[in-house]
């Protein structure tokens, strides 16, 4: 390969290859670390939640009456609820997964306010939580319905029972998470709860928490003013019980409003909005910028050719094929943009740094940047092939030509 | 003369209109891209209250837990507790000051005819109104007597007022809130501050409140907060009162302290006001009291989301790449124009007017892209808020400065990008040309 003069032609017209590999250089860039981060929000988007998503909806009964009794209405309304056709099971509960709203506690294995806790997302459930949510139970067995009592807003003691995740008994029992059924965690610092089983995946409200698999189950039912059902349907049946349930409940009592009615599937989607169109934008960016790129690529290389018509008669006419002529521009050309790609990766991990340091995103997979490399290749390779194949149609007799 | 020069600029773009396409798409699409990200970016980082911004101070206590810090690196809570919010309402030196707190609250207008709602209410002392300056519509705030007297008085939004009263003046009125009965004193304006500064705790870019209620009553009623709540320490008994008097964080404050001897005298007051409650055993951390204004507030609690600033800076970069391509372009464009420009020169043209010249033509594609731009950042922000519908509402609004901001950048983009090939241009020697012609 004619590397050598083809270097020595590009420094006599240094300016086109450098702005050239320089565009080669931001894109690659722009590209891997946009990429990187569709990987990671697609990444935390195909987290399961644990729940059985496309069969529940939930909505909240504030009772506002002067006569309304809460715990009548809110056992009344389960009964009412669990009984119509088509509901597999129903629960009070105080936060849905994936909503951003809930509460958590610290968990700790030894008791006192100096034990290092374990932060965790509370869900407050009776016996039917397990099934309303479609969650395997993997180790020990359900609360009983003895378990379940009743919990006022400001209340601030523990019953003695608990499920967990088994990340939540990971992170508590790294050494044997199972051993957890049976074990005693303390809550509020020296409050014991004995741990009675463990549950596969139950994803905390907060989708950005580094524990969101952290979770725990606690038998109560609650009056806190306003109540929230989780409703598991039937498949296919929630759409037509979801405005059944909220006529049959707001016509039960006049002395409350039913409200925010939500299917599980709409607050997956609230819940990961920004990251799916975080995601969708920077796809288009990457599109339109390497279209940008392999175009200008295009039009410089056009140039190139147009300038160069009369030498490459010459070297024609002197006894260049039409291949060594084609040659010369895809050599040349790969020459720029491999300066380009080093460049680029240089700036890459430059940018990526940047990123995690002052945004905490997590550090590039270096395997990106080889990958980035070959496309930028091809991608320089498939914008100069025209140019350099019409130069290669260049004829000979262009030499002979004066002008 | 520049209207020739202009003329000639759209006959060179003639002659290679795809070329001059590109050149103007790629100006077009970096600065459309540009553009819609930072705007999102203003937005998120504008001045919420630009006249006061400096006189306005939130108040952190650290009455933290002794082991951590409520935030790293030893950052006080965002909020305080009652217990301290009660003390200084009481004792702090302030020209006006104010806790508060974000609650849900059934509303029930009055007559039969209308079924009650929820409604999204704030909270607060009477300094709220003249501290944040809140338009009125009707009436007034409440005055701190009736904050004394834990008065059932309410201020409605006018979004309320035009839902309950059909838009009259409903000063003077009753409705039903939380099962009692409340006398409306005042109907305030559209006000929504963007950021929401005064509770980026519970969110900075959340709905405006839709009532108002003095903060002693929504205590006296115990009625329902919906805003964030953190406690480094159990709760000691059951209880509303024993949560009153607990560690835990949940309320904002706010101080409006206009010359530095009043913030010096704040800080004081605070700082004596800690040692005080270390005697009594409160306050196990380290003395790290803060007064924050209005924007260093927004700075330290991070109000501009992570993704908006990623995406500003990919797409700056992307303009990069788009003006790099048109200095390509333009400077193979120019160059092969040399036998052009030679016999210009030959011909008596001075290198200042083909300077002029050129630049002129790359000033044309600059405004062309410019245009193409605000248009594509116009739809950009409506892509925007295709995706993220209410989550970024009022977000995507460009007001004249970002409009002016488009089109300057356009301007600048473009000549910044037309220089060099317009300097190489001109340097063409006309002997070299003229020879080989």
């Amino acid at each position: 390969m004619e590397f050598g003069p083809i270097l020595r032609a590009m420094t006599r017209n240094k300016t086109g290859a450098i702005l050239i590999a320089l565009q080669i250089a931001f894109t690659m860039t722009i590209m891997i670390n946009a990429i990187h981060i569709i990987e990671e929000r697609n990444d935390a988007m195909a987290r399961p939640s644990g729940l059985d998503e496309a069969n529940l909806f939930y909505l909240t009964s504030t009772g506002f009456a002067d006569d309304f009794n809460e715990q009548q209405q809110i056992e009344e309304d389960l009964r009412q609820i669990r009984a119509l056709s088509g509901v597999v099971n129903a629960v009070q509960i105080n936060a849905i997964p994936l909503s951003g709203g809930g509460w958590s506690m610290g968990l700790s294995t030894e008791p006192g306010a100096d034990a290092d806790g374990t932060g965790v997302a509370v869900y407050f459930v009776d016996e039917h939580g397990i099934d309303t949510f479609g969650v395997e139970q993997v180790a020990g067995e359900n609360f009983d319905i003895t378990d379940v009592g009743w919990r006022e807003r400001t209340d601030t003691e523990w019953p003695d029972k608990t499920i967990l995740t088994v990340a939540m008994a990971t992170e508590m029992f790294p050494d044997d998470p199972m051993s957890a059924v049976g074990k005693t965690v303390y809550i509020n610092d020296t409050e014991p709860m004995t741990v009675i089983g463990l549950i596969k995946t139950l994803q905390a409200p907060w989708n950005g928490w580094s524990g969101v698999e952290r979770s725990m189950l606690v038998p109560q039912k609650m009056l806190f003013g306003s109540a929230r059902y989780l409703i598991r349907t039937e498949p296919g049946a929630r759409d037509t019980l979801m405005p059944q349930v909220e006529e049959m409940l707001a016509a039960s009592n006049r002395g409350r409003i039913i409200r925010s009615m939500r299917s599980l599937e709409e607050t997956r989607e609230r819940s990961y909005r920004g990251d799916r169109s975080m995601t969708l934008m920077l796809k288009i960016v990457v599109g339109i910028l390497t279209a940008v790129t392999a175009l200008g690529i295009v039009g410089l290389a056009s140039f190139a050719v147009n300038r160069r018509t009369r030498q490459i008669g010459t070297r024609r006419a002197l006894g260049a094929s039409k291949g060594d002529i084609m040659r010369y521009f895809l050599v040349e050309n790969f020459m720029i943009t491999t300066m380009g790609v080093v460049l680029g990766a240089i700036m890459t991990v430059i940018f990526n740094i940047m990123l995690v340091d002052s945004l905490s995103l997590p550090p590039l997979n270096v395997w990106y940047i080889p990958a980035a490399v070959l496309v930028m290749w091809a991608v320089g390779f498939l914008a100069v092939s025209g140019p350099a194949r019409r130069a290669s149609n260049v004829p000979p007799a262009v030499a002979t030509r004066t002008a | 003369m520049f209207s020739y020069y202009f003329r000639l600029a759209l006959v060179s773009m003639r002659r290679n209109p795809i070329l001059s396409a590109l050149m103007i798409a790629a100006i077009g699409l970096g600065i459309g891209a540009s553009m819609t990200t930072i705007t999102v970016n203003y937005v998120m980082s504008s001045n919420p209250i630009p006249h006061k911004s400096d006189d306005l101070y939130y108040v952190q206590l650290d009455s933290w837990d002794p082991n951590n810090a409520a935030n790293e690196p030893n950052e006080p809570p965002d909020q305080v507790t009652w217990t301290d919010a009660m003390a200084l309402m009481r004792d702090a030196p302030a020209l006006r000051q104010g806790a508060q707190a974000k609650s849900n609250l059934v509303l029930e207008p009055p007559g039969d005819d209308e079924r009650p709602f929820m409604v999204l209410a704030r909270s607060n002392f009477a300094d709220f109104f003249p501290m944040f300056d809140l338009p009125f519509l009707y009436g007034s705030g409440w005055d701190r007597d009736a904050d004394e007297a834990r008065e059932l008085v309410v201020v409605l939004s006018r979004e309320i007022n035009d839902r309950v009263f059909g838009g009259e003046n409903s000063v003077g009125r009753t409705l039903r809130l939380g099962g009692q009965h409340f006398r409306v004193v005042g109907v305030i304006d559209e006000w929504s501050p963007m950021p929401k500064f005064y509770d980026v705790t519970n969110g900075p870019f959340d709905e405006p409140e839709e009532i108002f209620i003095p903060f002693n009553t929504m205590v006296d009623f115990q009625f329902s907060r919906s805003g964030n709540t953190n406690c480094w320490k159990a709760v000691d008994g059951n209880g509303f009162d024993a949560f009153l008097r607990s560690e835990c964080v949940w309320i904002q404050f706010w101080a409006e302290l206009p010359s530095q001897a009043e913030r010096d005298e704040y800080m004081q007051f605070l700082n004596s006001y800690v040692e005080q409650q270390k005697a009594l055993g409160r306050f196990p951390r380290p003395m790290n009291n803060r007064l924050s204004n209005v924007m260093q507030w927004m700075e330290n609690q991070e109000v501009v989301d992570d993704d908006a600033q990623v995406m500003m800076w990919l797409s700056l970069m992307f303009l990069v790449v788009c003006l790099l391509n048109t200095v390509g372009l333009l400077l193979s464009k120019f160059l092969a124009k040399s036998h052009e420009i030679g016999l210009r020169r030959a011909v008596g043209a001075s290198r200042g007017q083909l300077f002029t010249q050129h630049l002129v033509e790359s000033a044309t594609i600059g405004l062309a892209g410019g245009l193409l731009g605000l248009g594509l950042a116009w739809l950009g922000l409506r892509g925007i808020e295709l995706l993220f519908g209410d989550m970024v509402d009022r977000m995507t609004n460009m007001d004249w400065v970002m409009v002016l901001a488009a089109i300057g950048l356009a301007i600048v983009s473009a000549i910044v990008a037309g220089l060099y090939p317009t300097w190489r241009a001109c340097n063409v020697q006309p002997a070299a040309q003229l020879k080989s012609i």
